[in-house]
């Protein structure tokens, strides 16, 4: 597990108890529906295993269909399929769930007000070795674009499962988001979740810092070092990036009065230009947005990654010592 | 069903399939007067493919018109996968009841249910899902009969896709997937006009041996000469339906015209989404009778039409 120097868990308001996938708490929690609700079917290209529907396919192959590696037709029967009736999750590399399909997604599931729930895993520059060509950092911006489509992009194990059941509740299309790599797992197994509330995880009054996916363990690292140095955060989940919880960041940034957002993405469309967007409208405060800098991304080891695209826990702390900077300045 | 057609006297037979083309020619001039009115629309793909719309509406489909649901089970369903030639399909929708026949000249109006392509948004009854963006409908064809079989629903999907459409990577996408999974509930129709907006298909790019492809992904092909032919479209339909629960899925490649059976339409693909002005409407409409009453058209536009 991944511990910034001279940190150690009991530092952390959450600490981690274990390290599992958050691909696997999706897999998991499919797994979970489809003993609930036999209109609960599963669609992949070629990926099932990757992703984790392997539980699934083995307990429920009646409802398992394998379009092999042919995206645009998995989304087009998954909108068929939710049409007779059905709750089909069709899931894929990030990439190729989302970009790969964005008119798929747009005209025959969107526009159509298909009950169709899509599911990327490998997201991110934390898919690794396989470089760039899989890392997508685009998806956030492409899915949050789409009339009536929901963005959830989980932070751990459970959260992940967790967003999987709340999507099935939802009426209507979901981009579920999550990666592929062992990840701690911190959040408190009764965390409640709910679709389109943030999850405030401590209050604070010096800067508000919001973190989505696998960026919530990086930026809860950079919380205890700001801790340490005196400086009170109010630090919050985002899961659901749309719609957005507008309400709890407007609140949190009155009070703070400085805005970090952190996210496994491009700084255009992602988390960052959704809260800038919400702030701007109503509580012009100093935000400083933590995201990839409109780079593409290339092979190497999750961290390694991460640091290299300025993404590590002192990236963070760097960004809220400036946003405070600005903040005193104003 | 054939059995049905059998045991009618040849008479009766030959006085159903009038009637039916009695309807189709009314389609026609419904196609010509929205696209007339809307100043936009694609009449020539409507033109060609109206003839089997309206057999497979008036004759072929277990359907339960005026009542519309979505999910379509316990009754056959319909996809327009090629969606530009909507105005052929929303005319036959009307007429068969799915709702009020003077909506037509709402046709890609402001806050109309009858958009420029299908769509679902505003409810309009008898769609299932937005299409005009080409190569998605069949995929959606393809899952909602997959729908039914894992419902246990004994009925049939049918889904027309246009020739120029197969130029799009998802249709054999579509294709391969109905043919591995012995989609046998589903009949589709190309209507096989070789027009598409910047020329003739086979120029633009060449299908190759067509018959051949959907063979190669295990599909049972029929081949209709005269897609026009409201006698020879009724007998291939038949015929799918009772191959039809046989471990493949059907296609009917319809040899259709563009345009047909306008004489300045006929096989040019500068009809492909052009309306005509008010001396082509005029023309055209004299080619094709009015058999079964126009849909409601404000009077003053219909006399600066058709008066010289």
């Amino acid at each position: 597990m991944y511990l910034y120097d001279g940190l150690a868990p009991s530092d952390l308001i959450f600490p981690p108890y274990d390290e599992l996938e958050t691909r696997r708490g999706f897999g998991d929690a499919l797994f979970e529906l489809g003993k609930q609700n036999t209109r609960v079917v599963a669609l992949a290209a070629d990926l099932a295993e990757s992703i984790r529907m392997d539980k699934f396919m083995k307990h429920f192959p009646d409802r398992f269909f394998q379009c092999g590696i042919a995206e645009a037709n998995m989304i087009g029967v998954a909108a068929g399929l939710a049409t007779a009736g059905f709750l089909p999750f069709a899931g894929s590399f990030a990439n190729f769930i989302t970009g790969r399909v964005f008119d798929q997604i747009r005209q025959s599931i969107c526009y159509s007000r298909k009950n169709v729930k899509l599911a990327g895993s490998h997201a991110g520059l934390t898919l690794g070795e396989d470089g760039a060509s899989h890392q997508i950092l685009e998806d956030i911006a492409l899915m949050r674009s789409l009339p009536y489509m929901v963005v959830i992009n989980p932070c751990d194990y459970w959260q992940t499962y967790q967003a999987t059941l709340a999507a099935a509740r939802h009426e209507g299309p979901v981009y579920l988001r999550f990666g592929r790599p062992k990840w701690p797992v911190f959040l408190p197994r009764s965390m409640p979740f709910q679709l389109g509330k943030a999850l405030i995880l401590k209050e604070g009054k010096d800067v508000t810092l919001i973190a989505t996916g696998h960026m919530v363990w990086m930026a809860m690292q950079a919380e205890a070092i700001l801790r340490q140095e005196g400086i009170d955060v109010e630090f919050i989940n985002i899961h659901t990036i749309k719609p957005l919880d507008e309400e709890t960041i407007r609140r949190s940034a009155q009070k703070t009065g400085a805005v970090v957002t952190c996210e496994e993405h491009q700084i255009w469309g992602g988390l960052g230009e959704a809260v800038a967007a919400c702030l701007a409208q109503s509580t012009p405060v100093p935000i400083e947005i933590v995201g990839v800098q409109g780079r593409f991304g290339q092979s190497g080891k999750p961290i390694e990654l991460l640091k290299e695209y300025g993404l590590d826990v002192p990236d963070i702390v760097r960004a809220v010592h400036r946003v405070l900077q600005r903040k005193q300045q104003q | 069903m054939e059995a049905v057609l059998e045991e009618k006297s040849t008479d009766q037979a030959a006085q159903r399939i009038h009637q039916l083309e009695q309807i189709a020619t009314q389609v026609r001039r419904d196609v010509l007067w929205m696209t007339y009115l809307a100043r936009s629309g694609h009449p020539g793909g409507s033109l060609s493919a109206a003839d089997f719309l309206v057999a497979l509406y008036f004759d072929v489909m277990d359907i339960h018109p005026p009542h519309f649901q979505m999910d379509s089970i316990g009754e056959d369903a319909f996809i327009l996968s090629n969606g530009h030639i909507c105005p052929a399909w929303y005319s036959v929708l009307a007429r068969r009841g799915y709702f009020p026949l003077e909506e037509l000249a709402t046709f890609r109006r402001i806050h109309s249910r009858l958009q420029g392509h299908p769509a679902t948004l505003e409810g309009l009854p008898g769609v299932r899902i937005a299409t005009g963006s080409l190569g998605q409908g069949l995929s959606v064809a393809v899952g909602l009969a997959l729908g039914k079989r894992l419902r246990k629903d004994p009925h049939i999907v049918y889904c027309m896709v246009g020739d120029g459409e197969l130029q799009e990577g998802q249709i054999w996408e579509a294709i391969a997937f109905a043919g591995h999974y012995q989609i046998d509930n589903l009949i589709v129709a190309v209507d096989w006009n070789n027009q598409q907006i910047d020329g003739q298909v086979e120029h633009v790019m060449s299908l190759g041996d067509l018959p051949a492809r959907w063979r190669a992904l295990r599909w049972t092909v029929i081949e209709v000469a005269e897609g026009n032919q409201m006698a020879q479209v009724l007998q291939a339909l038949y015929q799918a339906r009772t191959l039809a629960f046989q471990g493949k899925p059907i296609v009917l490649l319809l040899r259709t015209h563009m345009g047909y059976p306008i004489d300045f339409m006929l096989d040019n693909h500068r009809w492909h989404g052009v309306p005509p002005n008010r001396e082509q409407l005029r023309a055209a409409l004299a080619q094709l009778p009015e058999t079964l009453g126009d849909f409601p058209i404000p009077e003053t536009i219909r006399q600066e039409v058709l008066s010289q």
